[in-house]
């Protein structure tokens, strides 16, 4: 799917909802640019070969 | 003579030692010059003079009685205003900090600044909570650059640039989560080191991404700065994020230069999307180092990425109750990353930091066969204060996200990097090159800093700042 292959302002409505967050409409225009740039660095991020026991770097101590 | 002019903080100590100048008589002329100047650079959000003369009094009181009052007695230094100053609120360049109380008491790196006898002058200028590349803030307005006040600070360690640059401090202290020391000491021709991550402690600061938060000094001297490392450096309880290493002094590690240094340029990557001058920068460095090689790290612009996104849901994380409460009170280009970094997956986040694993053990496999990797700081010399975008290899793009494009892939793995300032004859304005060395040897890079310092190849003059 590329970045914009999605409705991102489904997703601003949706997650707004989701998670109580007052989104105003002026808000909407840079939400929605950071969501899609984002989603677009995410390809990269998610292409990258990780196996299934790698480590995420954070280790917590106890 | 002008103390913050005219000597490095390194020589203001010394002569305040040998008692051929008096650490009152430095603290009032750093003063003097940060009245004067501040109105037109915006550095400073509070200036402690008060503070600063009493501190200064006992500098020259323990010198009068004949005990050392530390290595960096005298020295003026100012803080970004997300250290914990006792008496000041804590702003983080934000508005919503300033309902905040005073802080109690003062950050640990403050305190240890102190402890080493520097004289804490103000607190510094900042993006909004950090999520910044530009030195630009919505509240204070921009701070701005001393060597071309319509240009970038840099940020998010904007003021610190500035005040480093223009010789209101001779020392600043910044934090880097993705390049808010090296971006400021890039575009303000400045030696910035970022250390290794968990090296210096974070106690006593307002945070922004955990994971990556940084913190560290920047200076116009190589001495300096590695005074002041070696100041701050030290195991703290307060931060579960400090490593807990002994101290590591490295101040006379520096003369030691790059005898023995293995050096080679970062390909791929780092040496596409940005100015010819910033590649340019790196050729100079590289010639001067002797540098043949180009190695090629592997996976940089994954790395970025990832950083890009850990930042992005942690930094709503942070903030995420203060965004459904405030979110008209901030910085309105903040609030828009911050809540669109509270509505992508955790999947995401995660699958980022498995990324994080893989590929800091690949990167420090480079380090087997080379002791310093060369990269450009940031891809352009400082932009005009407000411009959108710059073209970058014939494209179009955004400013702000893509300033830290060669540093986010760098301080995602805690790389310990002294970014050194870069000049052109003819060009008003610096760049900066990254020195980059494996986790915990600040030394290293520190020693081939001050060699290019020493050899004439990189300076960090103070600017020529026009009065209002």
């Amino acid at each position: 799917m590329s970045g914009e292959a999605f409705d991102v302002g489904k997703l601003i409505d949706s997650m707004a909802e989701f998670l109580g967050l007052p989104v105003a409409e002026d808000y909407r225009p840079g939400i929605a640019g950071h969501l899609v740039v984002a989603h677009r660095i995410a390809q990269d991020v998610l292409a990258f070969e990780t196996s299934d026991e790698t480590e995420p770097a954070p280790v917590f101590e106890p | 003579m002008n103390p913050l002019t005219d000597m490095t903080g390194a020589e203001i100590a010394a002569a305040v030692k040998a008692g051929k100048l008096t650490a009152r008589s430095v603290a009032e002329a750093a003063l003097a010059r940060t009245e004067k100047l501040n109105p037109v650079l915006n550095g400073f959000t509070a200036i402690t003079s008060q503070r600063a003369l009493a501190k200064a009094d006992a500098v020259d009181a323990d010198i009068a009685a004949g005990r050392d009052p530390g290595p960096l007695a005298g020295v003026p230094f100012a803080v970004k205003n997300l250290f914990d100053v006792k008496g000041l609120p804590t702003l983080a360049g934000s508005k919503i900090n300033r309902d905040l109380p005073p802080a109690g008491d003062d950050a640990a790196l403050v305190k240890r600044m102190e402890a080493a006898g520097a004289v804490l002058t103000g607190a510094l200028n900042m993006g909004e909570y950090a999520y910044d590349f530009t030195g630009q803030n919505a509240h204070d307005g921009a701070s701005r650059n001393p060597h071309d006040p319509e240009h970038m600070s840099g940020g998010s360690s904007g003021g610190s640039g500035t005040a480093t640059a223009a010789g209101m401090a001779s020392i600043t202290l910044g934090s880097d989560t993705n390049g808010s020391i090296r971006v400021p000491s890039s575009f303000c021709g400045l030696f910035g080191l970022k250390p290794t991550y968990g090296r210096l402690t974070r106690a006593g600061t307002f945070p922004f991404v955990s994971s990556l938060d940084h913190l560290g000094p920047i200076a116009r001297s190589t001495a300096d700065l590695a005074l002041a490392y070696d100041a701050m450096q030290g195991p703290d309880p307060d931060d579960p994020g400090c490593a807990g290493r002994p101290v590591e002094p490295t101040f006379a590690e520096l003369a030691k230069g790059m005898d023995g240094l293995r050096i080679a340029k970062a390909g791929g990557y780092f040496e596409r999307g940005a100015m010819p001058e910033a590649f340019e920068a790196v050729d100079r460095i590289a010639k001067a180092a002797g540098a043949d090689e180009t190695l090629d790290i592997a996976d940089a612009k994954a790395a970025r990425g990832a950083a890009y996104l850990i930042t992005m849901a942690e930094g709503a994380s942070l903030h995420l109750d203060r965004l459904q409460t405030r979110h008209a009170d901030y910085d309105p280009d903040v609030r828009d990353r911050l809540i669109a970094g509270a509505m992508i997956p955790g999947a995401w986040v995660t699958k980022a930091q498995k990324l994080r694993r893989v590929y800091h053990d690949n990167v420090l496999k480079l380090f087997e066969t080379v002791d310093v990797i060369l990269a450009p700081a940031t891809p352009c010399r400082a932009p005009r204060i407000g411009q959108q975008t710059m073209v970058l290899d014939g494209v179009e793009m955004p400013v702000r996200p893509n300033i830290g494009i060669f540093t986010q892939p760098i301080s995602f793995i805690g790389l310990p990097v002294v970014s050194v300032p870069v000049w052109t004859e003819g060009e008003a304005l610096p760049i900066g090159v990254q020195l980059i060395a494996a986790p915990w040897r600040e030394d290293i890079v520190l020693r081939l800093a001050h060699h290019l310092e020493t050899t004439g190849v990189v300076s960090a003059p103070v600017a020529n700042v026009q009065e209002k």
